[in-house]
């Protein structure tokens, strides 16, 4: 999960492009739990547009602390082992955005999402993209990005994946993927037209819809 | 103090000097211990206005030694309020703008019925004869005032520590009551170490021989050596090791070396015995052992099968939790277990977790963090309330 409260936008510079993505999954009034809500960018944009009845669960005490000050509803909590008190379909939408690489179990928090949300929206740094593939490929060397700006020994990232491996992770979970956005690194949508190989490659984020 | 030391009775306790409530015995309070209180009485502080809806009212509940004058000076001790801080024309919880209500507890000592008031049937103080008055009996008198007042739906019912309990018994009694609910540095249930520091405080108070089994105004004698020590131990626990290290150290009290003798030699000793000292002159002893029984007493999980989330089914209350990082008294844990309930109850619920080193206290004292949290609480809450600014 994000560290810091200014994380959420040092990750990427098209993270604003990411949550407008999500935030366009998510109807009206809908009840949502933004698991890793950071500074609360999400859950602030969800209630200004949306009005939705929104829950944050955050690492950082800092980020907690300044999203309550600013009136969200936001508690300190860890992903991996705080996901277990929710009751099962208590939520509309469970976000997990730009955080999934940063858990210590992966599977289990999405399990936990599809038990807690009747759908779970998760976005991810795709590892697949070329610059990465290129970094290791012709530099030898883990790649630093501007997606990914940490060095491998100090990275909160633990578990990258790729858009076909968390496919793969959906489909041992028994969760079906209604709806796949994958971003290039301008920010923009790649064609729904283009196959998985396609989105794989120049894919350097994707957001997906899940229901289980 | 000059209402504790005037004659035998506590003057404060049957006559005090803020507005009172008398219930007849049409209205008796029915008490956990199984048996009816009446008549009783409450007697409460109010600031600020009413608004037409009713919808502005915030209820303070106070802690352990506290009292029903938040935001005015007190008229035992000539002190500021005990929450001026946080509460006033301005201030965070904004009399300009809310209704606050503060009623001293029932079991205390500044008016509202207690050890310390006359037993009508007998024509003395109660003492010991006052059935054990439990958290949710204080609420439930509380509650027959809200009534008076022809409120409804509280805006907010805040409180730290056993005024914390009280926020948590409001929000499960009355949800419908209850439109926010701000507990602070409290738990769900007393520790067995809070028990445990709550007794070694009962027994210095009836070891004192002043005590007379709780009969001492009939002797014309407080028990204030037992009382003071009480104090002085459970001070200990409001503050935190980091705290007193950096007040006091082994810094010597105006002398220059040990006396090798039993004198305060210490700052730290001649600080404590000054707060002992100053509490006997504004606190009742039996009240201070009713009070420390009621918080033993409370466990609002018990009261539903064992299961926390039970006593928060179904809640439409919002929540905002708030413990403070150097609290040993109830520790951060003590709130995030609260919180995994309100979770699991499925409630909006907010935790904020306060890095200090005041320890306990800290509630009570200009954090700057803790009135950041309470406004943006507050403020969110009275948006979704419909209240203007």
């Amino acid at each position: 999960m994000r560290r810091k409260g200014d994380d959420i936008m040092s990750v990427n510079g098209s993270q604003r492009v990411d949550l407008e993505v999500v935030a366009n999954l998510i109807p009206p009034q809908s009840r949502v739990l933004d698991v890793g809500s950071g500074d609360g960018s999400l859950l602030e944009l969800l209630q200004d547009t949306k009005q939705v009845d929104g829950r944050g669960l955050e690492l950082s005490q800092r980020g907690v602390n300044e999203c309550v000050a600013r009136g969200l509803s936001v508690i300190q909590g860890d992903a991996d082992k705080d996901l277990e008190f929710y009751p099962d379909k208590g939520f509309d939408f469970v976000v997990l955005s730009q955080t999934l690489q940063a858990t210590r179990n992966p599977k289990l928090v999405l399990d936990e999402l599809l038990r807690i949300g009747n759908r779970a929206i998760v976005s991810f740094p795709n590892f697949g993209h070329w610059r990465v593939r290129l970094s290791l490929f012709v530099k030898g060397r883990m790649p630093v990005t501007q997606d990914l700006p940490y060095s491998w020994y100090d990275t909160p990232n633990i578990h990258f994946c790729t858009i076909r491996d968390f496919v793969n992770l959906c489909e041992e979970l028994g969760a079906t993927v209604e709806k796949a956005t994958a971003l290039d690194a301008a920010g923009q949508k790649i064609g729904l037209s283009m196959p998985w190989w396609f989105w794989n490659f120049f894919g350097q984020q994707a957001v997906f819809l899940l229901k289980r | 103090m000059a209402a504790l030391r005037a004659g035998k009775t506590n003057n404060e306790a049957d006559q005090p000097s803020s507005p009172v409530l008398r219930f007849g015995s049409d209205k008796p309070l029915k008490l956990d211990a199984g048996t009816l209180l009446s008549p009783f009485q409450i007697a409460y502080q109010t600031y600020g206005t009413l608004n037409d809806a009713r919808s502005n009212a915030i209820l303070v509940c106070h802690a352990l030694t506290g009292d029903q004058h938040v935001a005015n000076t007190n008229p035992v001790t000539g002190k500021p309020g005990w929450w001026e801080v946080l509460v006033g024309p301005g201030r965070i919880i904004d009399t300009n703008r809310f209704f606050v209500i503060c009623s001293n507890v029932i079991g205390g000592c500044l008016g509202s019925t207690g050890p310390a008031s006359t037993n009508p049937a007998t024509g003395k103080p109660y003492g010991l004869d006052l059935p054990v008055i439990t958290i949710r009996d204080m609420v439930r008198a509380q509650q027959m005032l809200i009534d008076h007042f022809g409120i409804e739906k509280l805006f907010c019912v805040l409180g730290g520590s056993m005024g914390g309990m009280q926020v948590l018994q409001w929000a499960s009694s009355y949800p419908e009551r209850v439109f926010s609910a701000l507990p602070i540095a409290t738990g769900a249930r007393h520790s067995s170490q809070n028990i445990a520091f709550h007794e070694v405080g009962r027994q210095a108070v009836m070891a004192d021989p002043d005590w007379h089994g709780g009969k001492y105004f009939e002797h014309g004698k407080r028990p204030e050596k037992g009382l003071a020590v009480a104090r002085m131990a459970a001070h200990i626990t409001y503050l935190s090791e980091a705290a007193l290290h950096r007040k006091f150290g082994r810094n010597l009290q105006d002398r220059d070396h040990l006396t090798f003798g039993f004198d305060a030699d210490f700052q730290i000793e001649s600080y404590l015995r000054h707060q002992g000292m100053t509490f006997v002159d504004r606190f009742d002893a039996n009240s201070y052992l009713y009070m420390t029984r009621s918080m033993d007493y409370f466990d609002l999980a018990a009261d539903h099968g064992g299961r926390l989330a039970d006593a928060f089914a179904g809640t439409k209350t919002r929540f905002c939790l708030v413990s403070f990082t150097s609290d040993w008294l109830f520790p951060t844990e003590e709130s995030r277990s609260i919180v995994h309930a309100l979770n699991a109850a499925g409630a909006s619920v907010s935790f904020v977790e306060i890095e200090t080193d005041r320890g306990h206290d800290a509630f009570l004292l200009d954090e700057p963090e803790l009135f950041a949290a309470i406004n943006g609480f507050i403020g969110s809450a009275a948006r979704a309330r419909g209240l203007s600014a």
